[in-house]
């Protein structure tokens, strides 16, 4: 009560106190690193030359990095509304499903140019459609959003399976997942990209998708800041009484804003389906829609800050890889949970330090 | 100091200074409360009446200056420390459990041991002690919120007294109640004094501060600018030194000249969420150039009434008539197309978007006119403009349209909405409580315009639980009671006749 209405610059709301948390969730990952006997500096070495030492290292941070951005914009999009979008998984999933059917329909014939915007427009449709019915719900039936996305992430997830193992798969193959694209259906890499900084790419999927994450960041501020639309989802995200006051729609900002986070989610799969394995497999979203809500959370729901939340779980996600692959004592669930540790102090614990900071902040402005 | 405990201040405030950021709270603030009176304190909103006495009760830290209690220097680093010092406060918003009995909400916190029992029955007994002592009648296994709000005050001044408060500070204590019920709560607060507590009343109201205090201390800007003994003080005086020149207390208008009928209800009925009928088949018309005035206690359906006709709240039966147009099924956008603005009684949580910029506010409701940006996108440059020239006009401050709302002071967060609401050129305007909680200054001219927006004619529906108000703007008077309109007055009616009428006892 005596900390929280206080205002504080900018620099050290969005800047120094994430940066604090995150040192926070360092240190104490490097207790934990400590306590089964190894040295947390040569983790951190590791971790950082994993995910940020090489041409390929780089290329597979920046890999996850896109996968992040679309999620962290499809939570952020949803939050703006005053909805938590809990689906962003299930949402990829099944824009994997739209993004795979354009590759599939038009590798043969076409350039991969020509079915990027195919791959692009069946992602975001085939995600959005999925967070339609909730969305529906909510609006119509009051059904709490959080509870009917976590639901179609299990439906999504049975869908999918039975979909790949009945009627995608290739046949008399045993593995769950449709034939591999052609240079068609794919998005390419940008090893092109990599090389203007003297990097070579090597074996990692950094692709096209990294650049329509970014397109996607500059769109979403848009919407959010300088649309009509936009300031009636952040009416309703912030006073849903003014919102009535004001007179916007509720039923239907409710239903567009799950639709365009649904969409972002959706082009998730551009980026692991067209970009990385030219094929629609099981599971391909491995988490990245949960990771968004932390990178969404995080990032102030802002693009730039997403980018950056992004990029932060990017280096976790590959230099973590590589962590536990130098140091075999260090376990892939160790990594789980030094990734635990940053979501939980960057995203659930971001208030915890503020009131120390703003004390310390009001000795300052005082002298 | 002198150590007689007779002339030892309850409190004194020496050189309490107080800045938040750029913010000058307070500035070296002295105040001395005498023991076993009632002092009040009024100023303006923003003047820093809420942040010295959340010094007083532990909420803040003042960045310098000293507190003593009964004599003694003492550091009160949270609410648990005032309240062990003995001071007590009583919000303006309740801080009650709705479900709760009464001797639930007054134990909450303070039940001592893990199960309840014994410890209850010694807190009934005490309870009970204190309701005689202080005359304080309220049943203990009362649920509170089946309690009238006056009621509820009672516990809330219980409350503190069970911890042993043996200072107490209100804050607005009388803007839910009504006038039978303030004249109650002083009652009590004359018992309080006689008994030798000490009270601190903060309010706006110029004429309670009269009626009740002992001596009176005026803010202004964060300064103590005057103490005076209230018996030998004038409201003349204590009004212009809060606002810092002379104010006019009483509205000056011509005759109405109603025109055409711009509003019309007709065997309106509302109900809440509950199925409570809130409205109860009324029917009225208001015509341009007329300022129709309700009156009413708090409670009794205004707020209701006001929502239907806004297009907020669903009636279940009756018809509104906007300049002649059906408007059952219409938003509150589509409402607005047709000519009607309101004021909403609560700016907070329907005028405002707290968080929004000042210029993101000032179109709200408005965003999808052409002028704001063609087509789905916001033309920021001329919302800004937009908004500079309704800050110039209204005098709002600090005149910066990219500060957060909430910073700004309640009079000037109200006049972003009528700034609003009025220069948009409604036909119809509709106005809940256009100056609760708005500062003496920021009342005049908020009347002033509410005025000359039915000289302009347009036709106004004014909602308020201020008589004076009522009285003073409305060429015609319905008062509201329990849902219905029990009978109509011009505006020279009587107070007296009007309070008889509102507490429905009088048609």
């Amino acid at each position: 009560m005596t900390t929280a209405s206080v205002p504080l610059p900018n620099w050290i709301t969005y800047g120094l106190i994430p940066l604090m948390n995150l040192m926070l969730a360092f240190f104490l990952s490097g207790l934990v690193v400590w306590s089964i006997g190894e040295s947390p500096w040569e983790a951190l070495k590791f971790l950082i030359q994993g995910s940020l030492g090489r041409g390929d290292a780089i290329g597979f941070t920046l890999f996850y990095t896109t996968s992040f951005i679309f999620t962290g914009l499809s939570v952020a999009v949803a939050f703006h509304a005053g909805l938590f979008n809990i689906g962003s998984e299930g949402q990829a999933y099944v824009g994997g499903l739209g993004a795979a059917l354009a590759a599939l329909a038009l590798d043969r014939y076409v350039p991969w140019y020509v079915t990027m915007p195919f791959a692009i427009a069946g992602a975001a449709i085939f995600g959005a459609a999925w967070a339609l019915i909730p969305a529906w719900l909510q609006a119509k039936r009051g059904s709490h959003i959080v509870i009917t996305t976590i639901m179609f992430n299990f439906i999504a997830a049975a869908l999918m399976v039975y979909l790949l193992v009945n009627v995608l798969i290739v046949p008399g193959k045993m593995a769950p997942e449709t034939r591999t694209f052609l240079e068609g259906g794919q998005l390419p890499k940008l090893d092109w990209l990599m090389a203007l900084f003297g990097l070579d790419l090597g074996p990692a999927p950094f692709n096209v998708s990294f650049l329509i994450a970014l397109v996607m960041c500059y769109l979403v501020w848009l919407l959010i800041w300088r649309t009509k639309f936009g300031y009636e989802m952040r009416t309703l995200g912030i006073s849903p009484s003014a919102a009535i006051y004001a007179g916007v729609p509720y039923v239907r900002t409710v239903i567009i804003a799950m639709l365009i986070s649904g969409g972002l989610a959706g082009m998730m799969a551009l980026n692991a389906v067209n970009g990385a394995a030219a094929r629609l497999q099981v599971e391909f979203v491995a988490g990245a829609g949960f990771v968004g809500i932390a990178v969404s959370l995080m990032g102030r729901s802002h693009p730039v800050g997403i980018i950056l939340a992004a990029l932060l779980f990017g280096i976790l996600y590959q230099g973590g890889a590589d962590l536990s692959f130098e140091m075999p004592t260090i376990t892939r669930d160790m990594i789980v949970v030094i990734q635990g540790l940053v979501i939980l102090f960057a995203g659930a614990l971001e208030h915890m330090l503020r009131p120390a900071v703003v004390r310390i902040y009001q000795q300052f402005a005082k002298a | 100091m002198s150590l007689d405990p007779s002339t030892v201040p309850a409190i004194e405030l020496v050189g309490i200074d107080k800045k938040f950021g750029p913010v000058h709270a307070n500035k070296n603030i002295n105040l001395t409360v005498a023991k076993g009176t009632i002092h009040g304190i009024i100023g303006e909103n923003g003047a820093g009446k809420s942040t010295l006495m959340s010094i007083l009760y532990g909420f803040y830290q003042a960045d310098q200056g000293q507190i003593h209690i009964h004599g003694k220097q003492t550091v009160i680093r949270d609410s648990q420390a005032a309240i062990s010092l003995g001071i007590g406060m009583v919000h303006q918003h309740f801080m009650l459990v709705e479900n709760f009995t009464v001797l639930e909400n007054i134990i909450l916190g303070v039940e001592g041991g893990m199960l309840l029992g014994r410890d209850t029955d010694r807190a009934r007994a005490k309870l009970q002690q204190l309701q005689k002592d202080y005359g304080l009648d309220v049943d203990l296994d009362a649920i509170i919120e089946e309690l009238p709000v006056g009621r509820q005050q009672r516990v809330e001044i219980l409350k503190a007294l069970y911890r042993g408060a043996d200072i107490l500070i209100l804050d607005e204590p009388t803007g839910v109640l009504t006038p039978a019920e303030a004249d109650h709560l002083f009652e009590v607060l004359r018992v309080l004094r006689e008994q030798g507590k000490t009270i601190i009343l903060i309010t706006h109201k110029l004429r309670e501060i009269m009626a009740i205090t002992d001596e009176v201390s005026v803010m202004r800007r964060g300064e103590m600018v005057a103490t005076r003994t209230t018996a030998e003080t004038t409201v003349e005086e204590l009004a212009e030194l809060m606002v810092g020149r002379r104010v006019l207390l009483h509205v000056d208008k011509d005759a109405a000249r109603p025109g055409p009928v711009l509003l019309s209800v007709k065997n309106l009925t509302v109900k809440d969420g509950r199925g409570v009928t809130m409205v109860d088949d009324v029917s009225f018309d208001v015509r341009a150039g007329e300022i129709v005035g309700i009156a009413g206690v708090a409670g009794n359906g205004q707020s209701e009434l006001l929502e239907a006709i806004a297009g907020i709240r669903k009636p279940s039966s009756g018809e509104i008539l906007i300049d002649g147009q059906p408007v059952a099924g219409l938003d509150a956008a589509r409402r607005r197309d047709l000519g009607l603005a309101h004021i909403p009684e609560d700016r907070h949580h329907m005028g405002l978007v707290l968080k929004f910029e000042e210029y993101e506010n000032a179109i709200l409701g408005y965003h999808r006119d052409e002028k704001y940006g063609r087509g789905g996108f916001l033309d920021l440059e001329a919302i800004r403009k937009d908004a500079e020239e309704k800050i110039a006009k209204y005098d709002i401050r600090p005149p910066n349209p990219r500060l957060k709302t909430a910073n700004f002071s309640g009079g000037n967060q109200q006049k972003i909405v009528v700034a609003r609401e009025i220069e948009r050129d409604p036909k119809l305007l509709i106005v809940g409580q256009p100056t609760r909680g708005v500062d003496v200054g920021a009342i005049e001219f908020i009347h002033r315009r509410i005025i000359e927006t039915r000289d302009a004619g347009k036709a106004v529906l004014l909602v308020s639980v201020e008589l004076d108000e009522i009285r003073s703007l409305s060429d015609r008077i319905l008062v509201m009671f329990a849902g219905r309109i029990v009978g109509e007055k011009t505006s020279d009616a009587g107070e007296q006749t009007l309070g008889l009428m509102m507490a429905g006892i009088a048609a």
